[in-house]
């Protein structure tokens, strides 16, 4: 992040009329909707527990009530609610509504920017004849009669406080922060509820003796610096009301930064030739989303967790841009052999690239690489990508993933979780 | 009870998506006398969300929903 352009006070003449409008429990509210037996129970979306992606992904109020929380394993949220419903995701239907959320925005602004399926950033500023609360109230009422959701809508003169307000009241509710009660409401609020403050920086705000976002708001930068280096400065605007980042137009492409997918096996991973089956199906994925988006790239990074939780990553820059699936699975499997040895069996890896160029920039001919070798590689993932487009994605697939069918059956393309952004 | 029917439909010279027949159980064809609002609406009853059609059918004024490319009703439970 900018952090001159986040925190710059003389940016706005005015103040804005920002809004942040949040789906209530986005998934499993579109599940209640359309499965009206489910309204007066406990549910929750949660992933496929047999294939170990058990873990709750939305949660409607009730649910709420007994304390289930995103993020959390289904035996825990059973134990604590034993009569919680629980339901497989749909992806394709939320989207549709978040879709559908966008179109109720945009007769209101052109400024509107995403913040995952089920949040976003409106700027009303010059674009509505009565106030920001009382436009807040009829997106928000007009979302509950045409979708059948409900949402919590935040209004204030930035961002960041916008946001505050949507999570400070919910369900279906709005709330104004202004700058003549940001102090009494924001700055009395824990320094967690912050955007920005995670675990750790709440944990290092809180060793200084920094528990309230008023107490952020009151403490000298340079004492926030010394501690949380540049992060420091940028909180400290947040919490005083300086944010000045602007809300992205519509057609604002978010720029993208790495392309990745990852897994969690149905089976620990004991073997290499394990790994490089599920290797081969994320690169596979990987690089065609990277061929699809017109790029090619230069950092190849895996990521790996073993069934004890232990994680790490590790990244490596090759000598030629590119998008070969090849190239990138041979490189992402030497990169996990140089720097792990089974010595305990892995629960999940990801494989992610980064470092764009779009693929139509000229290129230097190699003086040792066969060029027409290249060709024929690129001719053949073209060929292989038109045919899994077509016929689908298991119709061509490398011999190496029929010996391990139980660890390569899945299609990290089309099938991946999308997690809400309170889980993120 | 959501129940997915089949509609004869046409497009005027605007563009506007008109239904002007449903069929029902028996495959019988009832004509919508009059279209009375459309409006982008959620059904609760029925659990789904599109553009609701209010219409007059045999007298009655019913809702009928296009959600993407099927329309349904909320039908009574028998």
């Amino acid at each position: 992040m900018d952090i001159k352009n986040a925190v710059d006070r003389n940016k706005y003449k005015k103040d804005r009329v920002i809004l942040h409008s949040d789906c209530n429990g986005f998934y499993a509210s579109v599940e209640c909707l359309y499965n009206p037996q489910l309204r007066n129970k406990p549910v929750a979306v949660s992933g496929d527990a047999e294939n170990r992606h058990g873990i709750i992904l939305a949660k409607n109020e009730i649910a709420k009530k007994y304390n289930v929380k995103t993020g959390e394993a289904i035996w825990q949220a059973m134990q604590k609610c034993p009569e919680l419903v629980t339901v497989p995701p749909h992806f394709e239907l939320y989207k549709r509504f978040s879709a559908m959320t966008k179109r109720i925005y945009s007769d209101y602004t052109d400024r509107i920017e995403s913040f995952g399926l089920d949040e976003a950033w409106l700027d009303l500023t010059g674009n509505i004849k009565g106030s920001g609360f009382d436009t807040a109230v009829e997106i928000k009422e007009r979302i509950k009669r045409e979708l059948g959701i409900t949402v919590s809508i935040g209004v204030s003169f930035n961002k960041i406080f916008a946001k505050f307000g949507s999570d400070y009241k919910k369900p279906d509710a709005v709330t104004c922060i202004t700058r003549q009660n940001y102090r009494d409401i924001v700055w009395n609020s824990p320094a967690s509820d912050l955007l920005y403050v995670g675990k750790a920086t709440k944990n290092k705000l809180n060793r200084i003796g920094i528990y309230t976002i008023g107490d952020i708001a009151k403490t000298s930068p340079d004492i926030l610096r010394n501690h949380l280096g540049k992060w420091g400065d940028l909180i400290y605007g947040f919490a005083n009301g300086f944010d000045s980042s602007p809300v992205s137009h519509i057609n604002e492409k978010s720029d993208i930064k790495s392309i990745g997918n990852s897994t969690t096996t149905p089976r620990d991973m004991k073997t290499f030739d394990d790994v490089k089956t599920v290797m081969c199906v994320l690169c596979d994925s990987v690089c065609r989303r990277v061929r699809e988006q017109g790029f090619m790239a230069k950092t190849v990074g895996i990521s790996v967790r073993d069934n004890e939780l232990n994680c790490f990553t590790r990244q490596r820059t090759l000598e030629e841009y590119t998008n070969f699936t090849r190239t990138i699975a041979d490189n992402a499997f030497s990169l996990f052999k140089k720097s792990y040895k089974m010595q305990i069996p892995l629960r999940s890896i990801g494989v992610f690239v980064t470092d764009f160029v779009h693929d139509n920039i000229p290129h230097q001919i190699s003086l040792l690489q066969s060029e027409e070798r290249l060709m024929q590689n690129r001719q053949l993932d073209k060929t292989l990508d038109t045919l899994k487009k077509r016929f689908g994605n298991y119709i061509v697939r490398p011999a190496i993933l029929l010996k391990n069918n139980d660890l390569s059956s899945f299609n990290p393309k089309d099938e991946h979780t999308i997690h809400p952004m309170g889980y993120l | 009870m959501k129940k997915y029917i089949k509609v004869t439909a046409t497009f005027d010279c605007d563009g506007n998506l008109l239904p002007e027949y449903i069929y029902w159980n028996d495959n019988k064809k009832y004509p919508i006398d009059k279209i009375t609002d459309i409006r982008y609406a959620a059904s609760l009853k029925a659990g789904g969300a599109g553009i609701r059609y209010t219409c007059m059918i045999l007298g009655k004024e019913r809702f009928l929903f296009l959600e993407e490319n099927r329309w349904f009703v909320d039908a009574k439970d028998k």
